[in-house]
């Protein structure tokens, strides 16, 4: 027994210095691709292994429902109803119709069964509307082995518990330390880069520095959180004078955007940590931070954003103009005051692919720190980033007042609807008062039929 | 697993809510689904300001009175159970023979007579069984809106209970309604088809 005194201490230092050296050989392989910007390309390796476990686990799952005859819960991305998408006035009339054996003339009356109308439509966005359905996190056709995302979790096969067990034990074990330790490093060395480069006397050489500490902190910020990101069109990419305007899904979008291009951000002064990164920032270069009293003076908000683009040598804005996060699948209403600047807007569209990890924050559900955590236990975050060209003021609010998806945009085409700030307001009345003229018509006609009458 | 798993054992009481309603398994769930996204913070129930957050449902003119019906006797609660009963109503007829189905059981919830009745409800606010003529009015107003002014609304309220009344007692009964309406096409106006 007193032989293993010695040989214990030395196999627990031994332990201890290859694990360390272990550790810091990954950081290091991480973090120095990340300071000069290339890629080893092991994410994309990394993704194509996972899909191909991911396919042989969602098959196993079908099997096994079915020799035990249990229903698989499908996710329904296209809503649970069917609907008919008639106008009020031809369902309106339709039900007259097949209501009375009077002739059908065009003279406005009301009936009775008109009610029906407005009842049905009525229960039809109780079981199933537009936005709520957007702001559920979205649902995947195979499982991924997260059990968040998995609504027919029983237990299948040893195989695939065993796989699952597997993935957890990697997942929380090895991805999400070494995970924390980069983002610690990347925030570390972000507020230390910033505030040494703020010593410097302002000049190129200081702004070179400026933007390469911001861009490989950045980086490694992504890699924190194994972002694999894929650009498109960055020859559009945003220059100076210019605001880039983005879709804004999830807190990282920030990070995402700004690991490509040298922004300046938009935003309110938050206390602790945050705070210290913006102060520590904008030493650097010229960030805009409101305070929060300034923010509800939309006037105050403009000018200084207007102060800035209008000087040429600082840096493009990057604004996300939708005032809470929403899911993935559609971009929503842009609210106005980001277009009464007048500059060069660069649309620029964010799409996250959830199959690896869902990068959706639900803020009425999680609080920053779980989200966090969610973030950096998945996979990996998958998303793409259009560059779309750049447009003028009024083009660009012309089009971003409509919703639309990514590909949607690509190809011009969109579609009307709701304002984003659904989901915390009340609708406006104007809506309803739409409904009504429609009705009010069909019941008492125009103002020409009136005077017949 | 956390809050997204459910499959069906989830959900509370569900062979008693699948007999009343008549829905079947997978409908259930993916109503319970909605209900579960409707449900905010997680209570367990649906609040009036629950369904006021529902933007389509906030244009619609009888967008309030449509609410109101789920929550019955002054509730102001309304558990899964409640829930899918309301929608049971709209659920589209089953095409059996209804000279199979027995008389000794209770009415199934989305029947002709009961989807009638629950239109019926949407006008006659204080329950007594008669659509006044001020209740008529009202739920007109509802629907037009600042459009229309009040002679001519009045003049439609009244030539529609004098239409439908019968027994000349100034106000529009159920049967009276059901009658008005006996060539309508109920069945198909008032049902909503839930997708596998």
């Amino acid at each position: 027994m007193f032989l293993l005194l010695p040989f214990d201490s030395l196999i627990v230092s031994l332990l201890g210095i290859s694990l360390t050296v272990l550790f810091t050989l990954l950081l290091v392989f991480i973090i120095v691709p990340a300071i000069f910007g290339v890629s080893f390309g092991i994410r994309k390796l990394y993704m194509k292994t996972l899909l191909k476990i991911f396919a042989w686990a969602t098959l196993r799952m079908e099997r096994g429902a079915k020799e035990k005859n249990h229903q698989l819960y499908k996710p329904y991305t296209n809503g649970i109803i069917a609907k008919d998408p008639t106008s009020l006035e031809e369902e309106i009339k339709e039900i007259r119709r097949s209501g009375s054996s009077k002739a059908l003339d065009n003279t406005p009356e009301f009936e009775l069964s008109d009610i029906f109308y407005f009842c049905r439509k009525g229960m039809e966005t109780i079981m199933d509307d537009e936005v709520t359905k957007r702001f559920s996190a979205e649902e995947l056709e195979s499982w991924n082995l997260l059990s968040r995302t998995n609504y027919n979790f029983q237990y299948i096969s040893l195989r695939l518990t065993v796989l699952w067990g597997l993935g957890v034990l990697i997942r929380y074990c090895f991805l999400l330390p070494l995970r924390i330790a980069l983002a610690f490093t990347g925030i570390s060395l972000l507020v230390v880069g910033t505030t040494l480069v703020g010593y410097l006397p302002n000049g190129r050489f200081k702004e070179f520095l400026s933007k390469h500490v911001h861009l490989m902190c950045y980086r490694i910020c992504v890699r924190a959180l194994t972002a694999i990101i894929t650009y498109h069109d960055r020859k559009n990419r945003p220059r100076n004078g210019g605001i880039c305007v983005a879709n804004h899904t999830s807190p990282i979008d920030v990070i995402i955007l700004a690991s490509d291009g040298y922004y300046a951000m938009v935003g309110q002064v938050h206390g602790g940590l945050m705070g210290v990164i913006q102060r520590a920032m904008v030493k650097a270069c010229p960030h805009v931070w409101f305070e929060r009293s300034e923010v509800k003076d939309r006037h105050l908000v403009a000018k200084r954003l207007t102060e800035h683009v209008q000087d040429k040598s600082k840096l493009p804005i990057l604004i996300f103009p939708e005032g809470t996060c929403i899911n993935n699948t559609s971009v929503m209403m842009f609210k106005k005051g980001s277009f009464e600047i007048g500059a060069t807007v660069y649309p620029v569209a964010i799409k996250y692919d959830p199959q690896f990890g869902d990068a959706f924050w639900n803020s009425s559900k999680y609080g920053m720190v779980t989200y966090l955590l969610r973030m950096m236990s998945s996979w990996a975050i998958v998303c793409s980033v259009w560059y779309l060209p750049p447009m003028t003021r009024e083009v660009a609010a012309l089009v971003m007042f409509k919703q639309r998806d990514a590909s949607a945009m690509m190809q011009g085409g969109w579609k009307p609807s709701w304002d984003g700030g659904l989901k915390r307001e009340k609708v406006k009345d104007t809506f309803k008062e739409e409904q009504q003229k429609l009705y009010s018509k069909m019941i008492v006609g125009n103002h020409e039929d009136r005077s017949r009458s | 697993m956390g809050s997204c798993s459910s499959h069906a054992a989830v959900i509370p009481d569900l062979d008693n809510i699948r007999r009343e309603t008549g829905f079947s398994q997978a409908s259930l769930l993916r109503l319970y689904h909605r209900f579960r996204a409707l449900d905010r913070n997680n209570k367990g129930y649906l609040s009036h300001t629950d369904f006021q957050q529902i933007g389509a449902l906030a244009v619609n003119p009888l967008g309030d009175r449509i609410v109101d019906s789920f929550f019955p006797d002054g509730n102001h609660q309304v558990d899964f159970s409640g829930f899918v009963r309301v929608l049971a109503h709209f659920r589209p007829v089953d095409e059996e023979d209804p000279g199979m189905r027995d008389p000794k059981q209770p009415e199934p919830l989305n029947s002709r007579m009961n989807k009638l009745r629950f239109a019926f409800q949407l006008y006659d606010l204080d329950r007594d069984g008669k659509i006044s003529r001020h209740e008529m009015l009202q739920v007109l107003r509802l629907m037009v809106g600042v459009q229309v002014t009040e002679e001519q609304l009045e003049s439609i309220a009244d030539r529609t209970v004098q239409e439908a009344d019968e027994d000349g007692d100034g106000a529009v009964s159920f049967l009276e309604f059901a009658k008005s309406l006996e060539k309508m096409n109920v069945e198909q106006k008032m049902s909503i088809r839930v997708l596998k």
